[in-house]
């Protein structure tokens, strides 16, 4: 396969035509954060937390959604891109009621490591005054849209690996939320096949498994990942035959 | 002569009927005109015409807007052999009268007549808008009379698509749906795709508050969008057309419905048009109303069906567009002025406006001015030019501030600029944006934080809600022009501000996201101290809260002097 050679945070890099900045860093050894992107998914660059700037380029490019080119010279961790990217999640934080402390996903939430590793250490901005309503009339998961991030990956994952297209997005704005089907409740979605593929690609406890606790999320995201890479292998064994 | 019709003939027959008439009265049907009563006045007129026996001699046409829509309705007087008389405010009575001496004894009504000299008109230069007030829109027969189709009919029999892009990439017409894109060159960029299922798109979304130039073209002159539609198509290669029109427009629907249905018929439309083996279709799409919608790529997944929100570029959409095949947006405005190029010629049209920016642009002139409605005007031609000569000045006496162009993602022209040539760099380098063609003007009385809260609360309800800087950023960036206006606002909430204005326009997904704190940086640029004139010491908005006492404690006596009617 033809490459191309650029350079990430100065670490010189071959790369094949079709990958994007985020896989080449990662494979640089540099880490690109970013929330709503995850292995095995399509790309909606919706996040902008993956913002990185090219020399040459007047605006940062999203890392997940731009291919690598040759001669690039990539820089992901300049001053304004941390700064930009503290303010984003503060912003993040400010729009739902993240309480880490009363979270099964505290220890394995992305957002609350993106915190962590980015330095956000206060959110200047007001949360709103009331939590919504949770979505707990499935039986075995539960949703609460006060710790959704819009990720959009549940999307992806019920619509692109179970093929079940439950989930959608309704609203707009700060009104943007998640629906099953046409707008019912999670238990009552007839297209749900309950294989949870959601709850392990949500990157925070929004999504979760009735009857875990505090922090009991466990770390199943790669589960999307790993079926992904499977199919496209055997997909690729089927057309060598 | 190649197939089909004969426009000649057609055009023709129409002209010699037209001049059986000795008398044509023109009344503006449009919105503005018909929300001010025009129904009225054309029946008093038509009761008039009846009872006197003139119906072979007089013949009543309800046309499009004839601009002027602040002294509507309007209508106007064509007599064999005299000069057109113009009436403004004509009410039911003053139809009557205007029936009764005018049409029935050959005496016009003087005090209600407006001079077709005054500058509103004579500054005017109609490229796009050349029909409007001249034609009936639901005849196609008029518009053939008027030249129309004739453009496209010789296009397709006697040009190249190569020769047709020619003419308009010579002709330097730009997108005029905002950001000002060479047109012949993106037509290049689609004729060169490899497909033979491309597509163009008229975009008629048109969601700036208070803009309705592309909702008069569509309602008023229908067939001009479909021809221009149809050149684009046999100069790229396209065999499907959609016009995207929002659903707030029922009108326009039902216009250029019944325009696809009269071309169909006479041939314009259709398959092997004018004998040759080109075949082009036109089909209407209503949209939801949603601002984003007109974003190129979210208006092509509410065309497919899907979610209205716009996704990644690139691929562009003359690469991958509609169901994956390269498809090619303009607005209905850029569509429209390409009949009157192809007809009129590429080097007529490049002579109006200015180097950079040919031709002329309309403008739905609003705010506080004597006379406000739609014009059009070359390129250039400068801003005060528009609200002495044409706007009459501004309304009741009170002097200029500012003028508001390209809505919400545009920004402010203050007094100091008001000679700067209307242009796309020009505006560009003031901080604003050409835009679609929304022109606000200000006068003294208005306050620009309270523009600009006005404007991010509109992005923020227009916010798709896809990616997170424009989602979190417009609702924050609004809480905080809020708590200024509102005299809660410190000078840390103005820094604020200010990051958040950076982190957005650098980072959102969308041009909505990306230009919506334009209209902030634009009014804190000229008029800042408006700005640090609304802001309190820190903690004084604690005044009269339970324990504010302790705040206001803290602060010395003399930083409370100049807030104290704030904090009171
Ligand atoms: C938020 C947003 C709204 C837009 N709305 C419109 C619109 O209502 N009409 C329009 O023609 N273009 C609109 N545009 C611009 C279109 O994306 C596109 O650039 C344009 O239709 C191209 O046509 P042109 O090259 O003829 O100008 C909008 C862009 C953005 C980012
Ligand atoms: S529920 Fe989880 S995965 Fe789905 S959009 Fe929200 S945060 Fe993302
Ligand atoms: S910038 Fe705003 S409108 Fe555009 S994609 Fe992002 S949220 Fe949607
Ligand atoms: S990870 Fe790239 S935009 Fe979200």
């Amino acid at each position: 396969m033809a490459g191309v050679n650029l350079k990430i945070d100065g670490v010189e890099i071959e790369a094949p035509v079709g990958e994007n900045l985020m896989q080449a860093a990662t494979r640089a050894g540099v880490r690109v954060p970013g929330l709503c992107q995850l292995d095995g998914l399509s790309v909606v660059g919706a996040c902008r937390l993956c913002m990185v700037e090219i020399a040459g380029t007047p605006r940062p490019r999203p890392a997940c959604a731009t291919p690598v080119g040759e001669s690039m010279d990539v820089h992901t961790d300049t001053p304004r891109l941390r700064e930009h990217r503290r303010v984003l999640l503060e912003m993040l934080f400010a729009e739902g009621q993240h309480i880490c402390a009363a979270c099964v996903a505290s220890g394995a939430c992305e957002l609350q490591n993106l915190a962590a590793e980015l330095g956000v250490d206060h959110v200047n901005f007001t949360p709103p005054p009331t939590r919504l309503e949770m979505d707990l009339s499935h039986p075995r998961f539960g949703y609460d849209p006060s710790r959704c991030v819009l990720c959009t990956r549940c999307v992806r994952a019920c619509a692109e690996v179970e093929g079940a297209f439950t989930w959608g997005v309704a609203g707009r704005g700060r009104e943007t939320h998640l629906v099953a089907d046409l707008g019912v409740p999670w238990g009552e979605a007839e297209s749900c096949t309950s294989c949870g593929k959601c709850v392990s690609a949500c990157p925070v406890g929004a999504l979760f498994e009735k009857g875990t606790s505090v922090g009991e999320r466990r770390v199943t995201r790669a589960l999307v990942s790993t079926l992904t890479a499977r199919r496209d292998r055997e997909s690729h064994r089927e057309v060598l035959k | 002569m190649s197939g089909g019709v004969d426009l000649f003939d057609l055009a023709q027959k129409e002209r010699e009927e037209q001049a059986v008439y000795r008398r044509t009265v023109l009344c503006c049907g449009s919105t503005a005109c018909l929300s001010g009563g025009a129904q009225a006045t054309q029946d008093a007129i038509r009761d008039v015409v009846a009872e006197k026996g003139l119906e072979q001699d007089v013949r009543l046409v309800a046309t499009g807007c004839m601009g002027l829509c602040s002294r509507g309705p309007l209508v106007k007087v064509r007599s064999r052999g005299e000069d057109d008389v113009l009436y403004a405010d004509v009410d039911a009575d003053a139809g009557r009268r205007i029936a009764e001496q005018h049409l029935a004894a050959g005496q016009p009504v003087e005090e209600r007549t407006l001079s077709l000299e005054h500058p509103f008109f004579a500054r005017q230069v109609r490229v796009v808008l050349e029909n409007m007030g001249e034609i009936d829109p639901n005849r196609i027969e008029d518009y053939i009379a008027h030249g129309g189709y004739r453009a496209l009919r010789d296009a397709v029999s006697t040009m190249t698509p190569a020769g047709v892009i020619d003419v308009v990439q010579r002709s330097g017409l730009r997108g005029r749906g905002g950001g000002g894109y060479p047109a012949g060159s993106k037509w290049k960029l689609l004729n060169e795709a490899k497909s033979d299922q491309k597509t163009v798109i008229a975009n008629g979304d048109e969601g700036d508050p208070g803009a309705y130039m592309d909702r008069t073209v569509m309602e008023d002159d229908p067939h001009r969008v479909l021809e221009g539609m149809a050149i684009a198509a046999y100069a790229t290669g396209a065999i499907k057309g959609y016009i995207y029109v929002r659903a707030e427009y029922p009108v326009a629907v039902r216009r250029l419905e019944q325009a696809i249905r009269q071309a169909k018929r006479h041939k314009l439309l259709g398959k092997n048009l004018f004998g040759t083996d080109f075949s082009f279709d036109v089909e209407i799409r209503i949209g939801a109303g949603a601002f984003v919608c007109g974003e190129e790529t979210a208006l092509m997944a509410s065309i497919m069906g899907q979610r209205g929100t716009p996704v990644l570029r690139p691929p562009y959409p003359t690469e991958r567009g509609l169901w994956g095949h390269p498809s090619m947006i303009n607005n209905v405005e850029t569509l429209a002025n390409v009949p009157t190029i192809m007809r009129r010629g590429a080097d007529w049209f490049a002579n109006i406006g200015t180097e950079t920016s040919r031709g002329t642009k309309v403008f739905a002139l609003a705010g506080k001015l004597e006379n406000t409605g739609l014009i059009e005007v070359p390129m250039g031609i400068t801003l005060r030019e528009i609200i002495e000569e044409i706007g009459g000045g501004v309304a009741g006496a009170k002097a200029f501030k500012a003028a508001q162009t390209g809505g919400p993602s545009g920004g402010c022209i203050p007094l100091k600029h008001i000679d700067t040539p209307m242009d796309y760099d020009s505006l560009l380098a003031l901080g604003s944006i050409m835009g679609s063609g929304g022109l606000i003007v200000m006068d003294e009385d208005v306050a620009m934080p309270d523009v600009a809260r006005f404007f991010m609360r509109f992005c923020m309800d227009e916010s798709c809600g896809k990616c997170l800087p424009c989602r979190a950023g417009t609702y924050e960036m609004y809480e905080l022009l809020d708590a200024l206006v509102t005299g809660r606002g410190t000078a840390a909430t103005l820094v604020r501000l200010e990051t958040l204005c950076e982190v957005v326009r650098t980072n959102s997904l969308c041009g909505l996201g990306q230009t919506a704190p334009n209209p902030v940086l634009s009014t804190l640029h000229y008029f800042r101290p408006e700005y640090e004139a609304l802001l309190v010491p820190d903690g004084a908005h604690l005044a009269g809260l339970p324990g504010a006492h302790v705040a206001a404690a803290a602060e010395s006596a003399s930083a409370f002097a100049d807030g104290s009617e704030r904090s009171a």
